[in-house]
């Protein structure tokens, strides 16, 4: 066991999958030689050589096309685009490759690849780096898409993604790579995807979220503790496959749903999980389902980024409106 | 640009083939032709949903695959039937994807060719990966990707083009510039003056080569092929060649180009260069050229026969192929899908 926070798990969990596997590559833009502009792969170029720990040129469409190829032909490559905002090229090469060989090939040919993404706001950062689009992949037939909140989670999600014989979109909110710290356990180990995990079981509501937003939510429910309710708050970890379940046990139970993404509201993928609530939960509900989320807003710079996110403040009244008459 | 075999069946240099190559080669291409007038045929009759002849672009597309080994990768296009055929590609499953079933993009566990790429310019990114993998895991094999002179202005032909390179990727790409993309005419696709010269940019070699040229085109191939084979990395090869067909059946050339222009190309046939060769040779009769036709014609019946006669998919059966093991989503709408 050692302590770690989610880079370093990451770090860890690419560690053992390229001393376990032969086949994994680590690939993408200043992946190698500085060890990722968020240290996250530092250290496994000098252990592994350029032939695993690949510095590509500045091309995301040519990484993801070429890891698709990659694939195919037996490796496990684990590529990199380095912000979500740069996802973008690579979107086609995702959406009209990657996602649809399995079906367009009936099985015979396949992209067991890991595309890990770092997303999310709160950083500070120049523009184009902060977005959270997750929807566009989450809404892509043939891909799986996963984003761990904790170091745990991201080792095991990382390793169970590399072990996945279909292609999954893995998101790194970028606010926590340091934020959390947590004993993780040294070899393999994997969680699996499609399983929600309950962080903190309650009665009054339940609180469902995913990424950097399990801070807020967390921070929201100790809040709401205070104030004599009890709310049950719901990482999901994986938004495709989505463990509906577990979301519906809870809300059958509680019958009251507030959903919390930094993602913009409109089409954003809490009213996925609103619609299903609606077809699954509608005769248990006794408020309606509440999004908190960002705005339909381009996403602002720095000095607005305060306006944008949801805080603890946007997501106990929420709750406390779920709670009204 | 380079050139062996000339419009009259004359030699320029050396013959790269022996003979009896030659006439097996030779044969290949009118198996092509026939399949590729079979194709426009069934689409006429409604039974193929689509269909982008080839013709013209035989010698192209023979004389480089059979520049491969049998395990050598293939990333090709919906214009490449007789690339794909070459390289093992079953003559059934093409035909049952232009009937619009995704079981054609299924071939034997043995045949190294991709399903043929829809999408203009985002396949010869994928022949890269192939190609550095095989590199990578010490396989000794090469990819070959062929795409049009449309594709070379799309973004991911520059972002395959650069990593080939920078990664010395045993990848060949074989351009076959068919002086056109639907409508719009070579001369508006790009101002470079060859499409070969643009490997410069890259640090690959560039060759322009006559495109209807059987022998050129498998000698110019097979020198690639080998290069990359042997550690010398990639190498761009522009095969000028000529559309003469549409671009698909959808489509009606009369509207932007010049009759003139195709009958002048029908002089530079591919197939009639060869057949005149093996004739000066007294390896080609009009025997010979009948039983061949013939025998075409029956074996690409059959395939039609096979992939009209697979079994349509029920609502469920679309689920098949989404991922290895189905989410509960997806088993939740089967059921729907079912019902």
């Amino acid at each position: 066991m050692t302590v770690r926070n989610i880079a370093q798990a990451i770090n860890d969990a690419l560690d053992s999958a390229l001393a376990k596997d032969s086949d994994v590559v680590v690939i993408g833009e200043d992946v190698g030689r500085t060890g990722g502009v968020f240290r996250v792969t530092d250290g496994l170029l000098e252990k592994y050589g350029s032939d695993r720990v690949i510095d590509t040129p500045v091309a995301e469409s040519g990484i993801v096309g070429v890891g698709f190829g990659m694939a195919i032909a037996g490796l496990k490559p684990v590529l990199e685009l380095q912000f979500m905002g740069f996802s973008y090229p690579a979107y086609d090469q995702i959406v009209n490759h990657v996602a649809r060989i399995r079906n367009r090939s009936r099985h015979r040919f396949t992209a067991p690849l890991v595309i890990r993404i770092p997303y999310g706001g709160g950083i500070g950062a120049a523009e184009h780096h902060s977005e959270s689009m997750e929807a566009i992949y989450t809404h892509i037939p043939g891909l799986k898409v996963v984003v761990p909140s904790t170091p745990y989670d991201a080792k095991g999600l990382l390793l169970a993604a590399i072990e996945d014989p279909d292609p999954v979109i893995f998101l790194e909110p970028i606010r926590l790579y340091r934020a959390v710290n947590e004993d993780v356990p040294e070899g393999w180990l994997t969680q699996p995807i499609g399983e929600a995990r309950v962080e903190r079981e309650g009665s009054d509501v339940t609180l469902i979220t995913w990424g950097a937003m399990t801070k807020e939510t967390r921070e929201a429910a100790t809040a709401l503790e205070a104030e004599g309710i009890s709310a049950e708050v719901i990482d999901l970890r994986s938004l495709v496959p989505l463990d509906v379940e577990t979301i519906v046990e809870s809300v059958d139970r509680t019958g009251r749903a507030v959903i919390v993404h930094e993602a913009p509201r409109t089409g954003g993928f809490g009213a996925e999980i609103a619609a299903l609530l609606g077809e699954r939960c509608l005769f248990s509900l006794i408020a309606p389902v509440i999004r908190v989320t960002g705005w339909d807003t381009v996403f602002p710079l720095k000095r607005s980024e305060h306006h944008y996110l949801p805080g603890v403040a946007r997501i106990t009244a929420a709750v406390l409106k779920t709670l009204e008459g | 640009m380079f050139q062996i075999l000339t419009p009259s069946g004359g030699l320029v240099e050396e013959s790269p083939l022996e003979l009896a190559l030659v006439r097996r080669l030779y044969r290949a291409m009118v198996f092509a032709r026939t399949y590729d007038r079979k194709g426009t045929s069934l689409q006429k009759q409604g039974r193929l949903a689509t269909y982008a002849p080839f013709e013209g672009q035989e010698a192209a597309q023979v004389g480089s695959a059979a520049a491969l080994e049998s395990n050598d990768w293939m990333v090709a296009t919906y214009r490449d039937a007789a690339a794909m055929w070459m390289q093992g590609y079953p003559l059934e499953l093409l035909f049952a994807g232009r009937t619009g079933d995704e079981r054609g993009g299924s071939p034997p566990d043995h045949v190294p060719v991709l399903p043929p790429s829809i999408t203009v310019g985002g396949h010869m990114v994928h022949a890269v990966g192939l190609a550095w993998a095989s590199k990578i895991k010490g396989e000794n094999r090469v990819a070959l990707t062929y795409f049009g002179d449309g594709a070379t202005s799309e973004g991911d032909f520059h972002e395959a083009m650069n990593f080939a390179a920078v990664f010395d990727a045993p990848c060949i790409f074989f351009c076959q510039n068919n002086g056109w993309a639907i409508s719009l005419p070579r001369e508006e696709q790009t101002r470079s003056e060859t499409i070969a010269q643009k490997a410069i940019a890259y640090g690959m070699p560039g060759v322009q080569i006559d495109g209807n040229d059987l022998l050129g085109v498998y000698a110019t191939t097979r020198q690639a092929v080998e290069r990359a084979r042997a550690g010398g990395g990639p190498t761009l090869i522009e095969a000028v060649t000529y559309r003469v067909g549409p671009h698909t059946t959808a489509d009606d050339p009369g509207r932007y180009r010049d009759a003139k222009i195709t009958e002048d190309w029908r002089k530079r046939d591919p197939l009639e260069r060869v057949r005149l060769y093996l004739s000066e040779r007294e390896e080609w009769t009009q025997e010979w050229q009948d039983q061949v036709e013939e025998e075409a014609a029956r074996e690409i019946d059959r395939a039609i026969e096979l992939a009209e006669g697979l079994a349509p998919f029920t609502a469920g059966d679309t689920f098949d192929a989404m991922y290895a093991e189905l989410t509960p989503a997806l088993l939740a709408q089967r059921s729907e899908a079912e019902a």
